[in-house]
């Protein structure tokens, strides 16, 4: 069984701008989400560079996180938080869709499993944070 | 004392005619419990006979009737009047589809990708009649039953930004299809539906999401292509590191 | 449709595993290294640096989102109209993931 194809020359083709995700408040979220990686990464890089002063010297080191207290790196900081926790946040929420939790006959709601990952995620961080303190020395 | 009215600025566009669609406003009764298909109905049959629009059941099972109101892709039997009143409402065709008159687009695309996933029971060798009916638990139904809810209305497609950039992509939709069939204990077939993990299958969705927002039936196509890339990824990392007992 | 040869979910595999490090324990470490050093609430040397499995955990909190930026920023730079260069954004995108692989390996055994 096949239908008619309608005339192709006639068909109106509307374009879709690169501004799309502009054009709605859930694409503009979407887009901010996709971002987050961009600071995330951006951090990761600084934090790196810290850790390299090491091989300069202990002096090097100390400098550097020193020049982390300036207005502007504490301003980037603040940045770069806001989007990794909102990175966090979204992938938790992503997480409960993708791997559904079943509890016995039920389905686990996805809000419930979102709350349990952010329990999780402040455990680890409250672990981190003791390892690193009991660590450093 | 006149009627309340409400105003309805409906895209226009005439094949061979207009180089571009341009938007024609209409004045309509306003009524408590309308909806905008019944506005459109109004025009059709009391205002302006030449418009041209899909519709059907008008209760929300056929997928005829999807359209944009105000930007939004949604059923026009299931978006009220009231929801929008008194301010004026933009009905345009459905987004991402090329439009072939007025409020009507072309869903060839769409159709070729549904089949592309071969949505039916393959069985690697059928079953004679005489071995009686396949039998599931309701375990194992509840695996695959919301996939089976799509009403074809093509609105996650309208939605999806993807696709609109895309038309290559296979969709969500057709994918929820193919994961329908391939999560159906019957189903033998999942090698068949190998589409679904081409480039354009599941791995052109950036899980943006908006596809399981507009869905009127709840089908929640975004968890299906999710669900489905962890499903490759799995196979694809066993298949590597595991080349051995390919099932 | 016969299936294409694709590396893509090794991608996606890299792409969620960094999604996961990133989501779980990168905020505590901005917290530590934007806020908690620099402003002097905690004072350190550098000293739990060299301890091997602290250069290990280093590795992966770096390395994987680095992956995982890689493939998200791909995508989005083909969704915002770079479709047509795409094959160099790939290059970039994936290799600068590969190059801060290299990188972080080579730093974190010379400290």
């Amino acid at each position: 069984m096949s239908g008619t194809r309608p005339e192709q020359s006639k068909l109106y083709h509307r374009k879709m701008p690169a501004t799309w995700w502009l054009k709605k408040q859930s694409y503009f979220l979407f887009m901010l989400r996709e971002l987050s990686s961009v600071f995330i990464a951006l951090f990761l890089v600084v934090y790196l560079v810290q850790i390299y002063q090491l091989t300069k010297g202990p002096d090097a080191y100390i400098a550097f996180t020193q020049k982390l207290s300036s207005p502007g790196w504490i301003l980037f900081h603040v940045v770069v938080l806001l989007f990794a926790v909102y990175h966090s946040i979204t992938w938790f929420q992503s997480s409960a869709v993708v791997l559904p939790v079943r509890l016995g006959e039920r389905l686990v709601p996805r809000q419930t499993v979102t709350a349990l990952h952010i329990v999780a995620w402040a455990v680890v961080s409250l672990a981190v944070l003791i390892l690193f303190l009991a660590l450093k020395g | 004392m006149s009627e309340p009215t409400i105003t309805l600025n409906v895209t226009r566009y005439r094949p061979g005619k207009d180089s571009a669609p341009t938007v024609q406003s209409y004045p309509v009764p306003y009524r408590e419990d309308w909806v905008v298909l019944d506005a459109l109905n109004h025009i059709k049959d009391q205002v302006d006979g030449t418009l041209s629009y899909r519709w059907s059941c008008r209760m929300g099972v056929c997928g005829s009737c999807g359209m944009m109101v105000n930007g939004v892709p949604k059923l026009t039997c299931a978006a009220f009047l009231r929801d929008y009143y008194p301010r004026p409402i933009r009905v345009e065709p459905l987004a991402n589809f090329p439009i072939i008159r007025d409020l009507v687009i072309d869903i060839s695309d769409f159709l070729d990708k549904l089949k592309s996933v071969k949505p039916w029971i393959i069985r690697k060798e059928e079953k004679p009649v005489t071995e009686g009916e396949y039998r599931q638990t309701p375990q194992e139904l509840e695996a695959f039953h919301q996939f089976t809810q799509c009403i074809n209305c093509m609105l996650c497609y309208a939605a999806c930004p993807v696709y609109g950039l895309e038309p290559k992509f296979l969709g969500p939709a057709a994918i929820a299809l193919g994961y329908r069939y391939n999560m159906d204990s019957r189903d033998q077939g999942k090698e068949q539906r190998a589409v679904i993990g081409n480039h354009d299958g599941i791995w052109d969705c950036t899980f943006v999401g908006e596809c399981s927002v507009v869905c009127p039936k709840d089908v929640d196509p975004a968890a299906a292509i999710q669900r489905s890339k962890v499903d490759t990824t799995k196979n694809w990392f066993q298949s590597i590191l595991m080349p051995w007992g390919q099932r | 449709m016969a299936a294409e040869k694709t590396t893509e979910p090794f991608w996606w595999g890299l792409f969620s595993a960094g999604g996961v490090v990133a989501a779980f324990l990168v905020p505590i470490q901005i917290i530590i290294i934007g806020f908690a050093l620099p402003l002097g609430w905690i004072s350190d040397g550098g000293a739990l640096y060299r301890i091997w499995w602290v250069k290990l955990y280093i590795f992966v909190l770096i390395v994987l989102p680095l992956y995982h930026w890689a493939h998200r920023f791909y995508f989005t730079l083909n969704d915002i109209g770079l479709k047509p260069i795409g094959k160099l954004l790939a290059v970039l995108c994936y290799g600068g993931a590969i190059a801060g692989t290299i990188v972080t390996a080579w730093i974190l055994l010379k400290v």
